[in-house]
């Protein structure tokens, strides 16, 4: 299969840039893995992103500032299920620039799809918030604090099942 | 995103993460992961492709329901162009994957969290 292989080449590009430290990836070799308990049309779906958006109030105009990956408090942005996608804008730095302009939230926030899957059927309920985290160079940090948080959220609103968008 | 997944699944909730970056979700540990062989930031299907983000969603969907072990990758078969130029140009001196203008902003957010984390220690 011909695609890219990003960890080969971002330390190939900070090497060139003359960067002797390279971005550590995540590395595990046992995974944690819990089967679907009940059918999908029972279950309480969310869903959880790296994507950095705003949220727009009712003119356009943003309800919050941007945000940056760095600091030790928590980092964990909700979004309810139900908001316009049309009240959303994306503020990615982190895509092919010169393939794709994230002009179309649902291609890598895909909350009209969910809200899709609700009408038919597919899924018994939408969580009350999606989850955004920032993505985070310290994987402590999204083990210990961000990832955590999102649990306990997920937990306290009897969520079953969680799709994921990194961007 | 994938450590994300990780402390979900290891909380009872299962997952499907939906990727553009195979080998990263693959070296984390993800438990169930959608592969889709399009650029950066197009997880989740082709923009303004209702009907292919339909299918992708709905691939995930799949494997949360068939998946008896962790660590399956499905490959979807969607492919973003005839051409392989966006895979030979990613992150080239012709194509840097950050643009100057981002870059500043990136520095200019990274140098105020660093000026948060030091007000927090001391």
């Amino acid at each position: 299969m011909d695609y890219i292989r990003y960890i080969e080449k971002t330390h190939e590009y900070y090497r060139g840039q003359g960067y002797d430290k390279t971005y550590n990836y995540a590395y595990n070799k046992d995974i944690p893995f819990v089967p679907l308990k009940k059918p999908l049309s029972e279950c309480r779906v969310t869903l959880v992103s790296t994507a950095s958006f705003l949220l727009l109030d009712e003119e356009g105009l943003p309800l919050e500032e941007p945000r940056m990956l760095g600091t030790n408090e928590l980092e964990v942005f909700t979004e309810p299920s139900d908001w316009s996608v049309n009240r959303i804008l994306s503020t990615s730095e982190d895509h092919d620039r010169y393939q794709t302009d994230m002009n179309d939230v649902n291609a890598f926030f895909p909350t009209t799809r969910m809200q899709e899957f609700l009408k038919e059927g597919i899924f018994g309920a939408l969580s009350k918030n999606y989850y955004r985290a920032l993505p985070n160079y310290s994987h402590r940090k999204t083990t210990e604090v961000d990832g955590p948080e999102i649990l306990r959220q997920c937990l306290e609103d009897n969520v079953d099942v969680a799709l994921l968008t990194p961007v | 995103m994938s450590l994300v997944a990780r402390v979900l699944e290891a909380g009872g909730i299962s997952t499907v993460t939906y990727t553009n970056g195979r080998d990263i979700a693959a070296s984390a540990g993800n438990p169930r992961q959608i592969f889709l062989n399009y650029p950066l930031g197009n997880p989740a299907g082709r923009p303004h492709d209702p009907e292919n983000q339909r299918s992708v969603l709905r691939a995930g969907l799949k494997l949360l329901e068939d998946a008896e072990r962790p660590g399956i990758i499905v490959d979807l078969p969607y492919t973003w162009s005839d051409s392989r130029v966006w895979i030979e140009k990613f992150m080239t001196d012709e194509q840097p994957f950050i643009s100057e203008d981002a870059e500043a902003k990136r520095q200019d957010l990274l140098k105020k969290a660093r000026e948060q984390k030091a007000r927090q220690i001391h």
